[in-house]
């Protein structure tokens, strides 16, 4: 199974993470409403892409190390932390594995931060695309990022972004799911088909 | 009514690249790369112009094998010029168009191009046919086509609008061809774009370091 179209972006004070919703093994799809934005820790999430079943243990393994390290370092952890760990596993299961993972979150020593993980290489990004649907929309982001956007401009960035993905690629698709992180802590939503911008239909 | 000569002595195998054209109020505009390449990782010319013309109003660009390009524009050439001179009137885009799409449908197992004709006829216009690798013909406001095409989707789909005017159309052209060259690594070069309207064609070249940047850059 693979899913795709993942998107993070950081802004002044915090992340925005955006995702769709669809499930495909093949040709069917298995799943229309799956939320493919998981849970690191209170401020920290990962966005999952690539296959299913991969990407889900990846992220249940991150969960449970961070609950532990938190535990003894005695604080929240910092996002760092978490993507270093994702990259962990992804570059020694390297040949195993086929799940891309992006990590993002807030701490309190740096912010709002961006980290890709793709086949183990850590790299922070002011935002990073992922999953199958990406390559359509990277002369999108690539014109339409700029730095210093606020928190509300950052979210209509990231649905634009995924709704232009979801109409071009075919294993894209249903509804956007949205989390915004920031100090006071990490806001979900859900966006449905209907409610979703459109943009020039031939 | 000036003519543009195409260099053909064009070696290689070339698959990669980004052509678009794009309709405006009043005419249209035809663009692409400039990068041919072998292989993916051999670039054998950085400089080669793919809109070709085949008509005083009408050009043609080509995504694909350029050797299968060469020969089916080289037909479709002398076909329409035939075509025109029966019909003592300059061609109609879709005739253009369409002999395009005879030469693909019924070559389909050897050719590996995909075409994207555009042009301005007195009958409707400024218009853009597009011909799908199979020999399917669609008419379409604007479109995309080539390996860079993928990565600029989104952003056509968001920014085209009808009805723009040559200088917002121009600019709408090179800022896709600019993101397409800088993600796509077989699309590069220099941007060469065709402008033609009722009043004639110009061809307008811009290099690489003219080119619009965007964040990252």
């Amino acid at each position: 199974k693979s899913i795709t179209t993942i998107i993070a972006v950081e802004f002044n004070g915090g992340v925005v993470l955006g995702s769709d919703s669809r499930v495909s093994a093949g040709e069917t799809v298995v799943n229309r409403v799956m939320n493919k934005l998981s849970l690191l820790h209170d401020k920290i999430y990962c966005a999952l892409s690539g296959s299913a079943a991969d990407a889900q243990t990846i992220a249940e393994m991150v969960n449970y190390q961070l609950d532990v390290h938190s535990i003894e370092i005695g604080e929240d952890p910092q996002v760092r932390s978490a993507a270093t760990l994702v990259k962990n596993i992804s570059y020694k299961y390297k040949e195993e594995l086929s799940a891309h993972l992006i990590v993002a979150g807030w701490d309190r020593r740096g912010g709002g931060q961006v980290f890709v993980t793709l086949n183990g290489l850590l790299s922070r990004q002011p935002f990073a695309v992922g999953g199958s649907g990406s390559s359509y929309v990277y002369g999108f982001v690539d014109a339409e990022y700029q730095k210093g956007m606020s928190k509300e401009d950052c979210q209509q960035f990231v649905v634009n972004t995924i709704s232009l993905a979801m109409s071009r690629d075919g294993s894209s698709g249903g509804v956007a799911y949205l989390v915004t992180i920031d100090e006071k802590g990490a806001e979900e939503k859900c966006i449905l088909g209907n409610e979703l911008p459109t943009f020039y239909d031939q | 009514m000036e003519r543009h000569y195409m260099d053909s002595k064009i070696k290689g195998v070339s698959t990669g690249t980004t052509i678009l054209a794009v309709t405006f109020n009043g005419g249209v505009i035809i663009g692409s790369d400039s990068r041919a390449s072998m292989g993916g990782n051999y670039v054998c010319s950085k400089t080669i112009n793919k809109l070709i013309q085949v008509h005083d109003r009408i050009f043609c660009c080509i995504a694909g094998s350029l050797a299968d390009a060469q020969a089916v524009t080289k037909t479709a050439k002398f076909q329409i010029s035939l075509h025109s001179i029966q019909m003592e009137s300059p061609p109609l885009v879709k005739a253009a168009a369409s002999v395009m799409k005879e030469l693909c449908y019924n070559n389909k197992e050897e050719l590996q191009a995909g075409f994207i004709t555009a042009g301005w006829d007195k009958k409707k216009g400024p218009q853009v046919y597009t011909v799908a690798l199979g020999g399917m013909l669609l008419s379409l406001p604007f479109t995309i086509g080539g390996s860079g095409s993928t990565y600029i989707y989104g952003y056509t789909d968001a920014k085209y609008k009808p009805d723009m005017s040559r200088e917002e159309c121009l600019q709408f052209a090179t800022n896709a061809l600019a993101l397409a060259m800088g993600r796509d690594n077989v699309s590069g070069g220099v941007a060469h774009l065709v402008v033609i309207t009722e009043g004639g064609v110009e061809h307008v070249v811009i290099p690489g370091d003219k080119l619009p940047k965007f964040h990252d850059e």
